[in-house]
């Protein structure tokens, strides 16, 4: 058991089994309705929270734009499958949609990405609220859309396996770039800016990339949300939906991919499961954050990682050769 | 001998303060050239204005006869000059081998789509940028510490791997900024070895600000002095050790009023 846990396949098996077991349980009826909508609700909470997790956690931003970019994503995707294609067979349909989603959002992570060279810290998260805000008030006023009324009867095209598929994908992107060397300028970003820049790091294509990337993925998640609820509003992308995925970053842990997943499932269940205490619920969730805060400020999982996550590089540990000149 | 770095009435204004002033200095290559004076004379505001972490008020800067005045400090870095901070500067959450690593990823050529999905190319980088830096790591006797967080390390083993970290840009300018500072004599006396060591083994040009006057006489090849700004002397450690202006400037002019 423990060999197997340590094999390179692991991360394959378990992907495989989930994505068959995502696409087939559905329609055997052993999982309701219910449950299945839990478990979208946790995919895209995922990928929400490991992308925001990409620029608040590895590059030591924050960012409260992230609701956003999700705004976008859900707004463009829908207006595919409402006005422009309606009928079109669901198959090619979905997948363009969650893709022009993620696409838009990724072209407005951009000029934020742009504006972070200059800004940091304080400045940068209100240059992120302000975003926010213009999108909001942007999608309010414009009718096509259906202005504060939002936009109906978008067609119920997210499954689990969908849901899954894309969680899936994001966090393997995601890892990827972590673990490249625009990741170790992203993660040097955080540390020492200026140290960063005198060791050849070009922070600014590193923090292109990382917004680029959060955001992209921010809109496939605003995709997914679109088509699990079937309506969408200006006021369903407002500071507290950013606030959520907040939480769940620096819940699961900041830096992290196991810290994001965990802080997404922790969340999302969490709110499912105290729905029997009413109010007191909302006291729940942020009472366990301060706590957190104050014994693990970094989240259940901060700076690290299982290590099935993690690219395998083998590291050649050589010996010092012995004609080399000694070192005083 | 030809110069490796030039500056050209370099000038450095903050607000009123003239910082670096009409400065005019050159570096040959190969040699290791003190820049000492006395605190505030503008050392450190020199290797920021040299690296890009400043852009010049006015004047040029020449590498390798070529101006790289107003560019990023990254575009120099990868130029070929590399530097060490007067307060260590690592990325202390880091491990050891990222630190290196990262240094020596300007080298790295993939792109951002490679890194995304994780290509072939970029795979084959990844191993290759491990493998530099392993051996570089190896090579300090730093080797056994790879996974450590560098902010774990011991002051001197930190001050070392800042030089490592350096080193990882293959530079040809390095840039060494109080490497002494919170050493005693014979820590000081260990890194003037060292740092010959390095000088010679990666044939490099050293330009190095030090308070510790027995360490830069002993190393130094030749040493520019300056005060508020401006070079006031220079020349090997022996003529500037005798110029009254230089004694005048770290002493006080006798029967002048502090």
């Amino acid at each position: 058991m423990t060999k197997f846990v340590k094999s390179r396949y692991l991360p394959a098996t378990l992907i495989i089994t989930g994505l068959i077991a995502a696409t087939v349980l559905p329609s055997t009826g052993l999982v309701n309705d219910y449950l299945q909508f839990v478990l979208m609700s946790v995919a895209i909470n995922a990928i929400l929270c490991v992308s925001l997790n990409l620029v608040n956690g590895w590059m030591g931003e924050f960012s409260v734009g992230h609701a956003g970019f999700m705004a976008l994503g859900a707004y463009a995707s829908a207006i595919l499958t409402v006005k422009l294609l309606p009928g079109a067979p669901s198959m090619l349909l979905f997948p363009a949609a969650v893709l022009i989603g993620g696409t838009v959002a990724g072209l407005a992570g951009v000029p934020v990405g742009i504006l972070s060279f200059k800004t940091r810290g304080d400045y940068l998260a209100i240059i992120t609220l302000a975003f926010l805000m213009i999108v909001k008030s942007g999608l309010e006023n414009i009718p096509y859309t259906g202005g504060p009324r939002g936009m109906l009867g978008i067609p119920r095209l997210t499954t689990v396996a969908w849901a899954y598929f894309w969680c899936v994908l994001a966090f393997w992107v995601i890892r990827n770039l972590v673990y490249s060397k625009y990741g170790r300028g992203i993660s040097a970003i955080r540390e020492d800016e200026v140290a960063a820049e005198a060791m050849g790091v070009s922070t600014r294509s590193a923090k292109l990339v990382a917004f680029v990337t959060s955001s992209f993925f921010a809109g496939v998640a605003g995709a997914l949300f679109a088509h699990q609820l079937q309506f969408i509003n200006p006021s369903s992308f407002d500071i507290l939906k950013s606030t959520e995925i907040l939480v769940m970053v620096y819940l699961g842990g900041v830096a992290s991919l196991g810290g994001s997943l965990l802080g997404a499932g922790v969340v999302t269940i969490l709110t499912q499961c105290l729905q029997p205490l009413g109010t007191w619920r909302m006291v729940v969730l942020p009472a366990l954050l301060v706590l957190l805060m104050l014994f693990r400020p970094g989240g259940i999982m901060g700076y690290r990682d299982w290590s099935w996550l993690k690219p395998r590089i083998t590291k050649k540990l050589r010996s010092a050769k012995s004609k080399e000149a000694p070192l005083p | 001998m030809s110069a490796l770095l030039e500056t050209r009435n370099l000038t450095r204004q903050f607000g009123g303060l003239r910082a670096i002033s009409d400065l005019s200095l050159s570096v040959n290559t190969g040699e290791i050239l003190g820049v000492i004076g006395p605190n505030g004379a503008g050392k450190t505001t020199l290797f920021n204005l040299l690296t890009g972490i400043y852009p010049p008020s006015s004047g040029d800067i020449l590498f390798n006869g070529s101006s790289i005045a107003g560019l990023l400090p990254s575009q120099i870095a990868r130029l070929g000059v590399a530097r060490t901070f007067q307060n260590i500067r690592l990325f202390r959450q880091l491990s050891v081998l990222e630190n290196t690593r990262i240094a020596y990823d300007s080298q790295l050529a993939y792109s951002p789509v490679d890194a995304l999905l994780r290509t072939p190319r970029a795979r084959r980088r990844e191993v290759e940028s491990i493998d530099a830096s392993m051996e570089l790591l190896e090579l300090f006797k730093l080797g056994s510490m790879a996974d450590e967080c560098a902010g774990d390390l011991s002051y001197g083993s930190q001050r070392r791997l800042e030089i490592v970290r350096a080193l990882a840009l293959k530079p040809s300018l390095l840039l060494l900024d109080e490497p002494a500072a919170g050493m005693n004599p014979s820590e000081a006396m260990q890194l003037l070895d060292f740092i010959r060591w390095v000088h010679g083994k990666f044939s490099l040009t050293i330009v190095l600000i030090e308070h510790h006057m027995q360490m830069v006489m002993a190393l130094c090849d030749r040493i520019e002095v300056i005060e508020f700004g401006i070079r006031i002397a220079g020349g090997r450690p022996e003529e500037v050790k005798s110029n009254p202006r230089v004694i005048d400037a770290y002493l006080g002019v006798e029967g002048e009023l502090p």
